[in-house]
């Protein structure tokens, strides 16, 4: 088996991230265009492409359960989150140093710490200077929604071309039990009212942004018993009003973390939950499933973090030629483009051979999730090293990639963070819902302690493609009987 | 008259640019209230702006050296139940 030639770095470990399902078919061309080397918009384009945020918009204009505004930690990789603050002009400079020593980078996003446009005086600067100093970069933004509206414009005169908004609710009975408060025509509002107005303000402009042709993403987060049936309309209403993508994610609630429903008890959504929601969005609209929830000054590859090799002192040291830097970038990105170019007429013929097969009866074997240790696409990983398990549905009619768990703990593990459950407990948990897991090696112990999950461990596809050795594990279980009847071993967490 | 910021003051910005009177002072290790030019937001709005929207809970005193925003009233997290996370916690 020849791996596939990629000019990728690193970042998310599996060769294609959607094969049988297609996030990008229901896109018109136009929005394929735009969409083709964002990492965070397009799936496949995620494992050529990298993205920046720089936090440069520390305030906010809303309170949300989840967020605790005082967080700052090194550990942490979750949204609201950074290390330092940085003034346009550092941001911009910081910005020229990655973008010239990471060809891959196609993406400047601002996402925070707080809201974007509740610092609209810092996050225009940033964009105004970058639109002139780097035209290659595609500049993004997201928010919150409330001050979306009175942004419109100057997003579009700064050719921001990519914008996410994130909405939880379109009922402010829901909306209630996610913001505390708003700030709005100079005051502090709360509860159902400060819903109602956010809401409002969120659709609003949303659509005015459909109407400026701007790219618009959706992002909410699943609270379990809050807003978890809800966010189907949410779906439904977004796309009917131009929105091109849903991006569900799970909240992270912590006791830790301090927030509101870390503290009150509020639990994450189970893989299996946000699964069977996002399917059941998927009918409606395109959905993403390879978001992996970056911090708010995140730089790399999704699910890669090397803003460390980015700090101000080092950049400030950094002798940056961007003209040059351009030339370079420019070369990366032509090849990168030809193969996945390539990549996706070798998919869309493949699509068109199975629909010219003759219907035949529904194909025997019931669907099974495994989860893969991947790098660069092949069954790469050692068990125990594995940080994330990328987590496949296999089928009669081929492997879709559902989604990633991740193993390692969230908080790299001081006295303030982290729980008493062993790191191998946490992983085989981490797995629930799952049948199979595929890695390169495995020890004795988490073999014995998966089986005992009921979850079989196989190693014999070492350095196989992961789609290749996803399928014929599938068929092998087929053929051995085991895929005519529901498991009663690996029951979901 | 003047409103006081104290240090649990997370520097977020949000009061800087809203205060009618110039007094928010940005600097370290926390955001001041320059107490000769604060008014309250008297005259100019119906509430203090820098209290209005700041998210700490007790950062931001009156002239009396009340918290604005006392414990529980931004988050809604009882004060008890903040604080026995935070001892069980420290316990682990």
């Amino acid at each position: 088996m020849i791996a596939p030639q990629a000019p990728r770095t690193a970042g998310c470990s599996a060769g294609s991230c959607g094969s049988s399902a297609g996030q990008m078919g229901g896109l018109s061309d136009k929005i394929r265009a735009k969409v083709q080397d964002h990492p965070c918009y397009s799936e496949d384009a995620h494992h050529y492409f990298a993205r920046m945020h720089v936090a440069v918009a520390p305030a906010c204009n809303i309170q949300c359960h989840y967020c605790n505004r005082k967080y700052d930690c090194a550990n942490e990789s979750r949204p609201g989150v950074v290390s330092e603050l940085l003034t346009p002009d550092q941001a911009v400079k910081k910005t020229l140093a990655v973008a010239a020593t990471i060809p891959q980078m196609s993406v400047l996003g601002i996402a925070g710490p707080g809201d974007p446009l509740a610092n609209p005086a810092r996050t225009f600067e940033t964009f105004r200077q970058l639109a002139l100093k780097a035209p290659d970069i595609k500049l993004c933004v997201s928010t919150n929604g409330l001050a979306l509206p009175e942004c419109v414009e100057e997003l579009a005169r700064h050719n921001i071309d990519h914008v996410t908004i994130t909405i939880n609710c379109i009922d402010p009975d829901v909306g209630a039990k996610i913001y505390p408060w708003i700030f709005w025509n100079n005051q502090r509002i709360h509860g159902r009212k400060a819903a109602a107005i956010l809401i409002a303000q969120q659709q609003k402009g949303l659509e005015m942004l459909v109407a400026k042709g701007i790219l618009v993403k959706v992002n909410s987060v699943l609270i379990p018993g809050v807003n978890d049936e809800h966010l189907k309309e949410v779906s439904k209403l977004v796309k009917a009003k131009g929105a091109f993508l849903h991006n569900v994610m799970p909240l992270i609630a912590e006791a830790a973390h301090g927030t509101f429903y870390g503290l009150m008890g509020q639990r994450s959504p189970r893989p299996d939950e946000l699964k069977a929601l996002q399917d059941a969005c998927a009918g409606d609209m395109n959905m993403m499933r390879h978001c992996r929830q970056c911090r708010a000054d995140a730089v790399g590859m999704l699910g890669e973090d090397r803003g460390d090799e980015f700090t101000l002192d080092k950049i400030e040291a950094m002798d940056i030629d961007y003209e040059a830097a351009m030339v370079v970038r420019a070369a990366f990105r032509a090849q990168a483009m030809a193969e996945l170019e390539a990549k996706r007429r070798h998919k869309e013929k493949a699509s068109q051979i199975l629909r010219f097969q003759p219907r035949v009866a529904k194909p025997a074997g019931r669907p099974v999730l495994m989860a893969v240790a991947a790098k660069n696409g092949a069954v790469a990983a050692h068990f125990g090293h594995a940080k994330e398990f990328l987590v496949y549905e296999a089928a009669a009619d081929g492997v879709k990639f559902v989604g990633h768990r991740k193993v390692e703990q969230y908080c790299a593990g001081n006295e303030t963070c982290g729980d008493a459950e062993s790191v191998l407990e946490r992983s085989i948990h981490a797995l629930a819902g799952c049948e199979v897991v595929l890695c390169s090696r495995i020890g004795i112990d988490p073999w014995r302690d998966l089986e005992a999950a009921g979850i079989q461990p196989n190693g014999e596809h070492a350095m196989e493609p992961v789609e290749d050795a996803v399928m014929v594990v599938w068929r092998e279980m087929l053929a051995a009987g085991k895929l005519d009847f529901k498991p009663s071993a690996a029951k979901c967490a | 008259m003047a409103l006081e910021i104290i240090e649990s003051c997370v520097s977020c910005h949000a009061c800087l640019a809203l205060c009618p009177s110039q007094a928010i002072i940005e600097t370290r290790p926390h955001f001041l209230i320059d107490a000769g030019k604060c008014s309250g937001c008297l005259g100019d709005f119906a509430d203090a702006q820098c209290a209005a929207i700041c998210p700490i809970e007790g950062a931001i005193l009156d002239e009396f050296g009340v918290a604005m925003n006392p414990p529980g009233s931004l988050t809604g997290i009882p004060p008890a139940r903040r604080a026995a996370a935070q001892a069980e916690i420290a316990a682990r």
